[in-house]
């Protein structure tokens, strides 16, 4: 190559590589033009093992036929966080309700995405104690958990949504004891006073508990269940009082009708079943037997909704509890260094 | 990976096509300049107090101080280890020499999660070698040893296999022993690779989130580090506080690298 053809051929390699840097960014916008019979679900990691079910027999319904799926399954925020920033999604199915307001402030989906029967939600679960077998620290209550030399597994609650649904429990079942808000906080800094790690998301502690730390995991009633089906040595024990899960499920503004079609699907007793039997406590009321059929041994602690908890609901609780500057998690984190800092 | 000695002038010899420059500034600016505006941008935009506040509160103080604790560590630990095992390859011959030479530089290819399972089952409650270390600060320095192992070594091997065996056979002529010798002859020319191999295995161990994520056990003031925390601020969407801590790291990493670059400036202007 003499001067003039290198200079040539290391501009056109500029052009090109400048050209695929800007396909590459566009790519998610030409892909929703026609997105009839095709649709972008985004969800939390935990319901993947239900969608290898739900997708297929969808597919055998009229109004699924032909209909194509790409499926995104991560950590709830951090999928919350991609479709706001523009990954294309028809459905989007978290872990908690924050995750959804973050698109209703991003204008992605509707402000009125929770007005039907079931209020947006789709399934719900609830936290259990995951013990080892044959549960030698005799854990059977949330007093338990807050007695000297028992370590408990909990992720971080400022990086996962798992985490908050835990203290939520928690914080939940001492006020359903009779207790007061302040003694409500109380037990929650005596509970991660015990908790020696707190990973980044629920999958990675179930990872920490099965491998070997920790006496008790505060755990999704769904995630336990596949943990224990897969083979974990791991047991489940419910406590007297715990909190309902809900997980909303919404189509955003720029949803198929085949997307829409999809969500209205999964409320039928065809679907619902199926979420029961991977693990999920149906939301339509006919089917309930169907996760009494499926796990005859699960146990029925008395509920609580996030709303009993706090009649304000995720929106009061995210600043009372996880603000990241000045909450009651917040000082409670802080108030952990003083006494175990190493 | 001796990116940070620099030759001081131009090299005389093949000239560049005359695009090069321009090819390389753009190359450069949409890669590396273009995001890191952006995050400068991103972090002032609460204004000076909050950026402040972010970086000097109890949990982000303690978060930092371990990181750079613990990159400081490692990086003199390498500093000592990587020399001996560059010399090793490059200076003795056994066995097995090409396949130790190759294994060197798999942390770089293995993703970090999985570098964080493998020492988790190694070192973990079910340790199959009885050591169980998991979940406290030890771990975290474990974790950045092995993330960080090939940069001294590859910055020390080339100067050291370039070094002239020469200097070292006229001093042990001239009746200097071996340590003497490796003092005053080998390791003054070695210093400069030493220390931006350093300097990258810092800047690499203060970044590093994959591994320390599942080694540590993450609880504030006591194993959570650095990009953690900055995780943890992004999970709760508090943003400035999350580039405001990024700023932080990489400001200090920038310096390191800035300084190891100037010593290594004044000791060449020293040789020649």
């Amino acid at each position: 190559m003499n001067r003039v053809q290198v200079r040539i051929a290391a501009a056109g390699a500029v052009v090109l590589s400048l050209a695929a840097l800007a396909v590459g960014c566009g790519g998610g916008s030409t892909a929703d033009a026609e997105s009839q019979g095709k649709i972008d679900l985004v969800a939390y990691s935990t319901p993947e093992t239900s969608y290898a079910k739900l997708i297929p027999a969808f597919n055998q319904t009229s109004a699924g036929k032909g209909v194509t799926f790409t499926q995104s399954y991560g950590a709830s925020g951090d999928q919350s966080r991609a479709v706001a920033a523009g990954q294309a999604a028809d459905v989007v199915h978290f872990a908690l309700e924050p995750d959804i307001a973050r698109l209703v402030d991003a204008k992605l989906v509707s402000p009125n995405w929770d007005q039907n029967q079931y209020n947006g939600i789709v399934a719900n679960t609830e936290v259990v104690f995951v013990v080892r077998k044959g549960n030698p620290k005799h854990i059977t209550s949330w007093d338990d958990l807050v007695k000297p030399g028992v370590e408990v597994i909990t992720p971080n609650p400022f990086t996962s949504g798992g985490a908050r649904w835990n203290i939520m429990a928690a914080y939940g079942a001492e006020l359903k004891e009779g207790k007061t808000p302040a003694q409500a906080q109380r037990y929650l800094s005596d509970l991660f006073h015990n908790v020696p790690v707190q990973d980044d998301k629920a999958s990675a502690a179930l990872q920490t508990f099965t491998g070997g730390k920790g006496d008790v995991l505060l755990a999704y009633e769904q995630d336990a269940l596949l943990a224990q089906e897969s083979g974990a040595d791991i047991q489940l024990v419910y406590p007297p009082q715990t909190i309902e899960i809900q997980t909303p499920i919404a189509t955003t503004t720029k949803a198929s009708s085949s997307a829409k079609a999809f969500v209205k699907w999964l409320y039928t007793d065809q679907a619902q079943t199926i979420l029961a039997e991977t693990g999920y406590r149906p939301v339509v009321s006919s089917d309930e037997s169907a996760f009494a059929r499926a796990f005859p041994d699960a146990g029925n602690p008395t509920l609580f909704t996030i709303d009993d908890v706090d009649p304000g609901g995720w929106d009061d609780v995210m600043t009372t509890f996880f603000d990241p500057e000045n909450s009651i998690m917040q000082k409670i984190e802080g108030s952990i260094g003083v006494s175990t800092s190493s | 990976m001796t990116t940070v000695a620099l030759p001081r002038r131009r090299a005389s010899g093949a000239a560049l096509p005359s695009a090069a420059p321009g090819v390389a500034i753009t190359y450069l600016s949409v890669i590396v300049l273009l995001p890191l505006a952006a995050l400068l941008w991103q972090s002032q935009k609460g204004g000076a107090d909050a950026f402040w506040q972010a970086v000097s509160s109890p949990d982000a103080a303690a978060a930092l101080e371990l990181t750079l604790g613990a990159a400081l560590l490692v990086a003199l630990n390498n500093a000592v280890f990587g020399t001996l095992i560059a010399w090793m390859i490059v200076r003795d011959s056994f066995p097995g020499k090409g396949i130790v030479n190759s294994l060197i530089d798999l942390p770089f290819a293995l993703p970090t999660v999985v570098a964080g399972l493998t020492l988790l089952t190694l070192y973990g409650p079910y340790s199959p070698i009885g050591l169980n270390i998991t979940y406290t600060r030890t771990a975290v320095v474990l974790a950045l040893l092995f993330e960080t192992l090939p940069f001294v070594i590859r910055s020390v091997q080339p100067v050291l296999l370039e070094l002239d065996r020469e200097m070292e056979e006229a001093a042990a002529s001239l009746g200097a022993r071996g340590h003497v010798v490796f003092r005053r002859i080998v390791l003054p020319n070695l210093l400069p690779a030493i220390l931006s191999g350093m300097a990258l295995a810092f800047a690499r161990a203060v970044g590093e989130y994959g591994s320390v994520v599942m080694l540590s056990g993450n609880v504030p003031f006591s194993t959570e580090v650095a990009s953690v925390h900055i995780y943890s601020q992004i999970q709760s969407d508090y943003v400035t506080g999350a580039t405001a801590m990024s700023i932080v790291l990489l400001a200090i990493s920038l310096a390191v690298l800035l300084s190891i670059s100037a010593l290594h400036r004044r000791s060449s202007k020293h040789v020649h």
